[in-house]
């Protein structure tokens, strides 16, 4: 399972395990699973999709002006609004 | 000696005056549980952008080409002052302690032969216009805001960030008072740009591990720069609203007080005169029987 936490400045969104999560990347979206290689990446105003289970449905936060950072401990979105 | 008539009026008022500082004693310490809760839950953000603004910066050489934000202009001669204040007035010295902080600051810059400018956030700041008149650069009107969002963080830093693009300033200073307990705030003063990272910390294991960077490191971090000082601000208007609460908290507990200490006083002293009085009439009352 892959640890994902999303955080705005005013709070701590979400913190879980996931299966994965389709990040909208400046220079496309990209697909986050559990050891993921390290990667930084700037993101662009666009939906986040959190696939709980492998199969199942989606759900999906819209996320404005953020960071996705990727290391061993899992996936951190910095983002400025999250609904 | 005053007339009994007017010792209880004036016990009456005091009476009231306690009321109202223990009503705003009790708001206070209800709205300081919820701006030291709102300071806690924006923590996360922070360091988080602190440890990847650290891991950024010790992968690039600062050099002339680098962001200006973190570069800065080459010059030291223009200091831009920040100063973060409330609304409202009645919480002790929280207000003055930032405006002196500050007013400090910027008579050692001028001393220095510098030029200083302010930009006030909150009415409470303005008063530095009485000390210096012709320094006051902007401000940002935070009235009607009930608790702080970081769209409102986000306005100031968007405005400072353009006016230093602009060529305004060399160098900003923040200042607000840091919240330590109910009982004690510091006023602090620390620059903000040109950003200063501390890479002594997290440059180790972040330079050991092979990141991709998406796009290079170099715009990741001009992007990041304008959000961090955002978030500083944002940091700061939040330790500001705790410290503004616990400050006024205090203050109105003094001053609750007090009022409890002057009503005693003032109860001796009306009954002192009461008695007085009673006693002036008996011994009229009998010195005419003895006459008769």
């Amino acid at each position: 399972m892959l640890h994902f936490e999303l955080v705005t400045p005013e709070h701590l969104v979400r913190s879980e395990d996931v299966y994965m999560v389709v990040v909208p990347g400046s220079e496309g979206d990209f697909g986050v699973l559990a050891h993921h290689a390290p990667l930084m990446s700037t993101i662009r105003d666009g939906n986040l999709v959190i696939h709980r289970e492998e199969k199942g449905t989606p759900e999906t936060i819209r996320i404005e002006g953020g960071f996705a950072e990727v290391n061993e401990r899992g996936l951190t979105i910095l983002a400025e609004r999250a609904e | 000696m005053a007339s009994l008539k007017a010792l209880k009026i004036r016990i009456g008022s005091v009476k009231s005056t306690q009321k109202i500082t223990k009503a705003m004693k009790m708001v206070a310490a209800a709205k300081l549980r919820r701006a030291q809760e709102a300071a806690v839950a924006g923590r996360p953000y922070a360091e988080r952008l602190e440890r990847v603004m650290a891991s950024l910066a010790a992968r690039i050489t600062v050099s002339a080409s680098s962001p200006k934000l973190l570069a800065g202009t080459g010059k030291d001669d223009r200091h831009l002052l920040i100063v973060a204040t409330s609304e409202r007035g009645l919480a002790g010295a929280f207000n003055s302690n930032i405006v002196r902080a500050a007013k400090r600051k910027a008579e050692a810059l001028i001393a220095e032969g510098k030029q200083v400018h302010f930009f006030v956030v909150g009415k409470k700041g303005r008063v530095l216009k009485r000390f210096f008149p012709t320094l006051i650069a902007g401000d940002h009107d935070m009235s009607g805001i009930k608790s702080v969002a970081f769209a409102d963080a986000q306005k100031v830093a968007d405005e400072v960030v353009r006016r230093y693009e602009a060529g305004e300033f060399d160098v900003a200073h923040l200042f607000y008072a840091r919240f330590q307990s109910a009982l004690v705030q510091e006023p602090v003063g620390r620059q903000i740009i040109p950003v200063a990272i501390d890479t002594s910390a997290e440059a180790a294991p972040a330079s050991s591990a092979a990141v991709e960077y998406e796009p290079d490191e170099e715009s990741i971090l001009a992007d990041l720069l304008p959000r961090n000082i955002a978030i500083q601000i944002f940091g700061a208007l939040l330790e500001n609203a705790a410290s503004e609460q616990g400050s006024r908290m205090t203050a109105m507990d003094n001053a609750t007080r007090n009022a409890g200490d002057m009503i005693n006083r003032l109860t001796i002293q009306y009954n002192r005169t009461r008695q007085a009085a009673i006693t002036t009439e008996l011994v009229e009352i009998i010195s005419g029987a003895e006459a008769l």
